[in-house]
């Protein structure tokens, strides 16, 4: 059996809609255990005080936001290289997802900011580069609604997702590429030494797998939607063509 | 509860109900758009095999 079966729509919407309860219920059991877990049972940091509790948005909505823009990507190039049109499907499903997260992790930034860094919003390389991964979101997410002709969008919308993955790495690696800014570095890392420490880092884990369950449910569903939406349209196009012949 | 959280207890909770909150809105508006699109095709399916 090959991933590539799951290009054809009628087997995607097979393998995926029974499959789509256990992941949401997966991934809000993970919220939820992980959230109650951090904002109810872990101590106050010394530094940040409470806030240190909104880490468990902050930081898995930034992860994603950045991570959604590289499954996109993959999706992108899948669409590029091989023209399935569930993987175009996929990443224009993906995207408002993406959007979302960058939304919440600059939202959640800026109510954080404020009292830590007295300001909501600060030109730092890793809130810019965030705004612009933001805007490149909306970017793409118009190209999309602007070509009627599908492939013709997904072939745009391509391109403009490759050159925007160069903001997504920039968004993941600003603090470390100019070392300057409010920004503090990295929450997680292999390397042990930079993580946050373990009373933080083991509800932040379970809040992180609850985020990247919540994007691939949504994704999974987005996508599904996509394809139905694709197949009403084929089908008006056709008995629109059928009633012009008769 | 505002207690434990001192005296940022309106900075975190506002922090949680915007990112919870436009977190909730996504699944909502995806599910609405998902049960629309699914019913708007079976429609379409019935009245072609009817």
């Amino acid at each position: 059996m090959s991933i590539w079966e799951y290009a054809n729509p009628k087997k995607f919407l097979s393998a995926t809609t029974p499959a789509l309860p256990w992941v949401f219920g997966a991934a809000f059991s993970c919220l939820a255990v992980g959230l109650i877990w951090g904002f109810f049972l872990t101590p106050n940091a010394e530094r940040f005080q409470s806030t240190v509790k909104i880490i468990y948005l902050h930081v898995p909505s930034a992860m994603m936001a950045i991570n959604a823009w590289g499954m996109m990507l993959v999706a992108s190039l899948i669409w590029l290289i091989r023209r399935h049109h569930v993987s175009a499907l996929a990443a224009k499903a993906a995207a408002p997802v993406g959007l979302v997260m960058t939304l919440v992790a600059l939202v959640t930034g800026a109510i954080w900011g404020q009292p830590m860094w007295g300001t909501w919003w600060a030109w730092d390389p890793r809130l810019t580069s965030f705004l612009i991964l933001f805007l490149f979101y909306l970017g793409y997410m118009a190209l999309w609604a602007a070509i009627e002709d599908a492939d013709t969008a997904a072939d745009l919308t391509s391109v403009l997702c490759i050159v925007g993955s160069v903001f997504a790495v920039l968004s993941r690696y600003a603090v470390n590429f100019w070392a300057q800014g409010l920004h503090q570095g990295a929450s997680l890392s292999l390397d042990a030494r930079e993580n946050v420490s373990d009373v933080y880092w083991q509800p932040l884990v379970l809040c992180i797998a609850g985020f990247i369950l919540l994007f691939l449910g949504l994704v999974l569903l987005r996508t599904g939607t996509e394809i139905r939406l694709r197949r009403i349209r084929a089908l008006q196009a056709r008995s629109t063509r059928a009633e012009a012949a008769a | 509860m505002t207690s434990a959280l001192g005296d940022y207890a309106g900075v975190v909770l506002s922090a949680y109900g915007a990112g919870l909150g436009l977190i909730g809105i996504l699944v909502a508006v995806s599910l609405w758009q998902h049960r629309r699109a699914r019913a708007a095709l079976d429609r379409i399916e019935q009245g072609r095999d009817g």
